[in-house]
C-alpha cells in the first residue's frame, strides 16, 4: 500500500499540474517522432506553429464565454461573413463571369475591385469592418442572452446559421480573390525571423492573460460563470459581463478571419466551415470547463497545441485519407479518458482536504 | 428489554491522518428514538456516511438487528432497512409523488414490464394518509412545499418498511405549522414502534421527541443517557466542551438618534404592504415573521435585488429612488442573504476570492476597473480572515466549498465588513450552523453595532431576536403588524402578533 502510493507521488503531481497536456502532447509528439522522423523537421514544424496561431485566437474568444457559462457556436460563422465583407471592402478585382449576378455588383463592389479598391487606407477599414462586424454579432449574441434569458447554445446556433447563411448569399457561394499583398502579409509574412501571425495572436493571448488574471474585469468573469445570482447580490453588472464575453469572442473571431482570409489570399464564404468542433475540442481538451467559472490561456494554449500536434501527425501518416477523422476520434477519446480519471484523482483530494 | 437495532462498537474513521472518529459506541434500542447532537465537525455526518454506507469504516463493528453490518454502497443500506430524511431531499421534481414513492419497485401486472397504474395509485393513497398528507397521488413532486416533500420522504421510507429512520436537519427548510405536523407524524411512527435516529441543531426537538440523546464532540462520544438526565444547557456544555457562560452578548449601547434607512409607505402588489421603519446608528433591529410574511422579500426588495412599485427609501439621508445592489453597495449598505450557498459565496472559489469580491475596485492600480495590486488584496483579506477566526488552511488555495457551514458564514460576512457598510442587513445569519460559530457571530454583530453600524436583522428564532435586538418588528401577511421594544419583549405577544390574521 504505502510502496504503492509513493509509485503514484511523481505521476499524481505531473497529472494534477497545469501542464498537464502539454506533457500529453510531448509525449505523443516524441512517440510520432521516434516512428516519423520528418515530424521534427524544419518544414514540419514551422507548418505546425503556423496552424496554432488561428486556432488559439479563435480558442481564447471561446474561452471567455465559456468561462461566463456561455458556448459560442457562431464563432466559425462569423469568420465566413467578416471574411466575405472584408474582401469586397478591399479586393482588387472582381470576375464578372462569378460575381456579376451578385445582389451587390454595382453597389459595393465592381469589376473594378472593391468599395475601397487601391485606397491607401483600403486594408486598415477592411480590418476595421472585419473587427467591427465580429464585435457587433458578438454583442448582439451578448444581448440575447444576458437580456433576453435566451439559452446560449439556442442564440449562437440560430447566428451560426444565419451568417454562414448570409456570407453564402451574399457571395453566391464563390471565393473572392485578389486580395491585397499588405493583407495577405498579415498572414504569410513576418517581421524580421518572426511570423507576424504570431506576433498578433501572442499580444491577443497577452492581452486576454493580463484580463483575466489581474484586472477587476476577468474576476468577475470568473464571478459570473461560478454563481450568477451571488455575482449580481455583490453588485457585479452581470449582464454587461456576459455581453463583454459574447464581444470579445467575436473580436477573436474577427482575428481568426483576418489570418485564415490572409493566408488563403481570399474571402471565403466556407472560411472555417469544419474548424468549430476543433475549437471547442481545444478548449475542453486544454480544461476549460463547459459549466463556467474555470478557464486560463495557458490552458487554451495547450489544447490548441494539442489539436494541431495531432492533425499534422495524422497528417504525416501513411493512412487513408478516410479513416483519418476515425483515428482523430479515438485519441482525442483517449485523452478525455484521462481527463476524467484526473478529475476523479482531484476529487479525491479534495475529499482529503475537506475531512481536514 | 427491548433488543438493540444497532450495536455501534469501537468505530473509528479517519481521512488522511485527521481522525474523524474515535472509537465510537452507540446503541440504539428496538422502538426507541435516539437524539444526536454535535457541532459541525463533530464527527455525526461521517458516522452517518457510514450508516448509510458513502464511505467505509477503519475499525469496529457495526450489529443491525444482531447481524453484522458492513455496507458497502447506498443500496446496501437501503436494503438492510435504513432510510434518511435528509435536508437534501432525494426526489424527482420531474415525477408525481407516487412515482416517487415506488421508483425501485413499482406494481406490476403479473410478470409483465408495464406498471399496474392503478394498484400504484391505491397503495400511494394509503401511504399518503398514514403521514397525513391529503394530495393526489398524481400531483408532481416540484409542486410541493419542503413540508409536503418530507413527508413523500417519510412515506417512502415506509413503504420500504425501513427498520431505522434517520432524520437529519428535518426541519430547517419547514414553517411552524409543517413542523408541528412532523412532529405528529413522528409520534405516531414512535407510538407504532419504530426505531429513529434524530440529529439536530435545534436542541429543543431533540429534547422533545428523544428518548436517549448522544452527543459528539471531536469524533468521541463525549455522553449519552436517557432524556431526563439532559437539559438545553448541558447539551450545549457537552457539545461546545465549555459553559457557554452568555448566549447574547451584553447590549449597553446607547441608540443615537441619526436615522442610517429610512423605509415609507413600501408597497409591492402580493409582497410587501405599505412598510414603513427607521434605522438609527447603532441599532440592532430584529424583524420577526414566519416563512411567508414578507420579512426576507422585503429586504430584497430594499436592496435592489426585487422591484417595488412605491414608497421611498433612504440611505443615510440620500433618496435611493431606483436600488439597485451595485447602488447600494456604493452607498455603504450591505446585505448578507439567507441562502449562502446559492447567493453568498462562490463555493469553488477561494476564501480569498470570495473575501475580496466586493472590494476588488478599491484594491486595484489605473482606476476601480484596472488592475488588481495583489499585495494589497493579500493583506487585507488575512487581515479580515483573521480578524473574524476563519478557520481555514491558506486563503489563497482553501477553496469556500471545503470550509465548516460556521466558516462559510464569517466569509460572507467579512466580505460584506470589506466594505465599511453604513448599514448591515443580515438575513438568517446563523441558519445551519454550530453554537459555537454562532456565539461567535453574535459578538461580532455587536461589535459592528457599538462603532455604530446600523443594522438590521432577519430571523426565524425568536430567541435570537431577543437575545441580540434593541427592537424587533413583527411581519405578516406583508404588513408591519407590530412593534416591541427591548423591555416590553414578550415572546408570547409576539408570536401572537405574527400569527395574526391578514387584517
Amino acid at each position: 500500500m504505502k510502496m504503492y502510493r509513493i509509485l503514484l507521488r511523481w505521476p499524481e503531481k505531473v497529472v494534477l499540474s497545469d501542464h498537464f497536456v502539454l506533457v500529453l502532447t510531448a509525449l505523443y509528439f516524441l512517440l510520432i517522432w521516434a516512428i516519423y522522423p520528418h515530424m521534427a523537421g524544419h518544414r514540419n514544424l514551422a507548418n505546425l506553429l503556423s496552424n496554432v496561431w488561428p486556432l488559439l485566437a479563435l480558442v481564447i474568444g471561446q474561452m471567455f464565454v465559456l468561462i461566463v457559462g456561455g458556448i459560442d457556436l457562431s464563432q466559425t460563422s462569423i469568420m465566413a461573413v467578416t471574411s466575405v465583407l472584408g474582401a469586397m471592402v478591399m479586393a482588387m478585382r472582381f470576375d464578372p463571369a462569378k460575381f456579376q449576378h451578385n445582389p451587390l455588383w454595382g453597389v459595393i463592389f465592381s469589376e473594378q475591385g472593391g468599395w475601397l479598391a487601391g485606397h491607401s487606407s483600403a486594408v486598415p477599414a477592411a480590418i476595421f469592418v472585419m473587427l467591427a462586424i465580429g464585435m457587433g454579432i458578438g454583442f448582439l449574441n451578448g444581448l440575447a442572452v444576458a437580456k433576453l434569458r435566451m439559452p446560449p447554445f439556442m442564440v449562437t446556433l440560430v447566428a451560426m446559421s444565419f451568417f454562414s447563411g448570409l456570407a453564402i448569399y451574399l457571395t453566391r457561394s464563390e471565393n473572392i480573390m485578389h486580395l491585397p499583398a499588405s493583407f495577405i502579409a498579415i498572414g504569410k509574412g513576418a517581421v524580421g525571423p518572426i511570423p507576424s501571425a504570431l506576433l498578433i495572436v501572442v499580444s491577443l493571448a497577452a492581452v486576454a492573460f493580463v484580463i483575466l488574471n489581474r484586472s477587476v474585469l476577468g474576476r468577475w468573469f470568473y464571478a459570473v460563470g461560478q454563481n450568477i445570482r451571488t455575482a449580481s447580490v455583490s453588485g457585479i453588472p452581470t449582464d454587461r459581463v456576459v455581453i463583454l464575453a459574447y464581444v470579445f469572442s467575436g473580436f477573436c473571431a474577427g482575428i481568426g478571419s483576418i489570418l485564415y482570409s490572409a493566408r488563403l489570399e481570399a474571402g471565403r464564404p466556407t472560411l472555417g466551415r469544419n474548424l468549430l468542433l476543433d475549437v471547442i475540442g481545444a478548449a475542453v481538451i486544454g480544461g476549460i470547463s463547459l459549466f463556467g467559472g474555470k478557464g486560463k490561456v495557458l490552458w487554451a494554449v495547450y489544447g490548441v497545441l494539442f489539436f494541431v500536434v495531432l492533425d499534422n501527425s495524422l497528417n504525416k501518416m501513411p493512412i487513408e485519407f478516410y479513416s483519418i477523422d476515425i483515428i482523430k476520434g479515438c485519441v482525442i477519446l483517449m485523452a478525455a479518458l484521462l481527463d476524467a480519471l484526473r478529475t476523479r484523482i482531484a476529487a479525491n483530494q479534495v475529499i482529503a482536504v475537506g475531512a481536514a | 428489554m427491548a433488543e438493540c437495532a444497532l450495536k455501534i462498537r469501537d468505530i473509528s474513521k479517519s481521512f488522511f491522518g485527521i481522525q474523524a472518529l474515535r472509537e465510537v459506541n452507540l446503541d440504539v434500542r428496538e422502538g426507541q428514538t435516539l437524539g444526536l447532537i454535535g457541532e459541525n465537525g463533530a464527527g455525526k455526518s461521517t458516522l452517518m456516511n457510514i450508516l448509510g454506507g458513502v464511505i467505509a469504516l477503519d475499525g469496529g463493528a457495526i450489529r443491525l438487528f444482531g447481524d453484522k453490518y458492513y455496507p458497502a454502497c447506498p443500496a446496501d443500506a437501503t436494503r438492510a432497512g435504513i432510510a434518511f430524511i435528509h435536508q437534501e431531499l432525494n426526489l424527482f421534481g420531474n415525477l408525481s409523488i407516487a412515482d416517487n414513492l415506488f421508483i425501485d419497485r413499482f406494481p406490476q401486472f403479473r410478470r409483465s414490464p408495464l406498471i399496474d397504474k392503478r394498484s400504484t395509485y391505491n397503495q400511494a393513497d394509503v401511504l399518503l394518509s398514514s403521514v397525513d398528507l391529503r394530495l393526489p397521488p398524481q400531483t408532481p413532486v416540484e409542486l410541493l412545499t419542503p413540508g409536503e416533500k418530507q413527508l413523500v420522504e417519510i412515506a417512502k421510507a415506509m413503504r420500504r418498511e425501513s427498520r431505522i429512520i434517520i432524520f437529519d436537519e428535518p426541519t430547517t427548510s419547514l414553517t411552524a405549522a409543517e413542523r408541528s405536523r412532523l412532529f405528529a407524524i413522528i409520534k405516531k411512527l414512535q407510538d407504532q414502534g419504530q426505531t429513529i435516529i434524530y440529529i439536530s441543531h435545534t436542541l429543543e426537538d431533540v429534547l422533545r421527541v428523544s428518548d436517549t440523546i448522544a452527543v459528539l464532540r471531536d469524533g468521541c462520544l463525549v455522553s449519552a443517557g436517557p432524556r431526563d438526565e439532559y437539559s438545553v444547557n448541558k447539551m450545549i456544555s457537552d457539545m461546545v466542551g465549555r459553559k457557554i457562560e452568555q448566549m447574547y452578548p451584553t447590549r449597553d449601547t446607547c441608540l443615537e438618534a441619526k436615522p442610517l434607512l429610512e423605509v415609507q409607505s413600501l408597497t409591492q402588489p402580493g409582497i410587501v404592504r405599505d412598510i414603513t421603519f427607521q434605522l438609527h446608528k447603532k441599532e440592532v433591529l430584529g424583524i420577526f415573521g414566519l416563512m411567508g410574511s414578507g420579512r426576507s422579500e422585503l429586504v430584497r426588495i430594499i436592496f435592489g435585488l426585487d422591484p417595488f412599485s412605491a414608497g421611498k427609501i433612504r440611505l443615510n439621508t440620500v433618496n435611493i429612488p431606483k436600488p439597485s445592489p451595485a447602488l447600494n453597495i456604493r452607498h455603504a449598505l450591505a446585505f448578507v442573504t439567507e441562502n449562502r450557498r446559492e447567493e453568498g459565496l462562490l463555493m469553488e472559489a477561494s476564501v480569498m476570492e470570495n473575501l475580496n469580491l466586493l472590494t476588488l475596485g478599491k484594491c486595484s492600480k489605473l482606476g476601480p476597473m484596472g488592475l488588481i495590486d495583489r499585495m494589497k488584496t493579500t493583506k487585507c483579506t488575512q487581515q479580515m480572515s483573521k480578524q473574524l477566526n476563519i478557520k481555514s488552511g491558506p486563503i489563497q488555495k482553501h477553496q469556500a466549498k471545503n470550509l465548516s457551514g460556521g466558516n462559510q458564514q464569517k466569509v460572507v460576512l467579512g466580505k460584506w465588513l470589506l466594505t465599511d457598510p453604513v448599514v448591515l442587513i443580515l438575513d438568517e445569519p446563523t441558519r445551519g450552523i454550530d453554537v459555537g460559530a454562532k456565539v461567535e457571530i453574535y459578538r461580532i454583530i455587536n461589535q459592528l453595532a457599538e462603532k455604530g453600524t446600523g443594522i438590521l436583522y432577519i430571523s426565524s428564532e425568536l430567541d435570537e431576536l431577543m437575545g441580540m435586538c434593541d427592537r424587533i418588528l413583527v411581519m405578516s401577511n406583508g404588513r408591519l403588524k407590530a412593534e416591541f421594544q427591548r423591555d416590553d419583549y414578550d415572546q408570547e405577544a409576539i408570536l401572537q402578533a405574527a400569527f395574526s390574521a391578514s387584517n
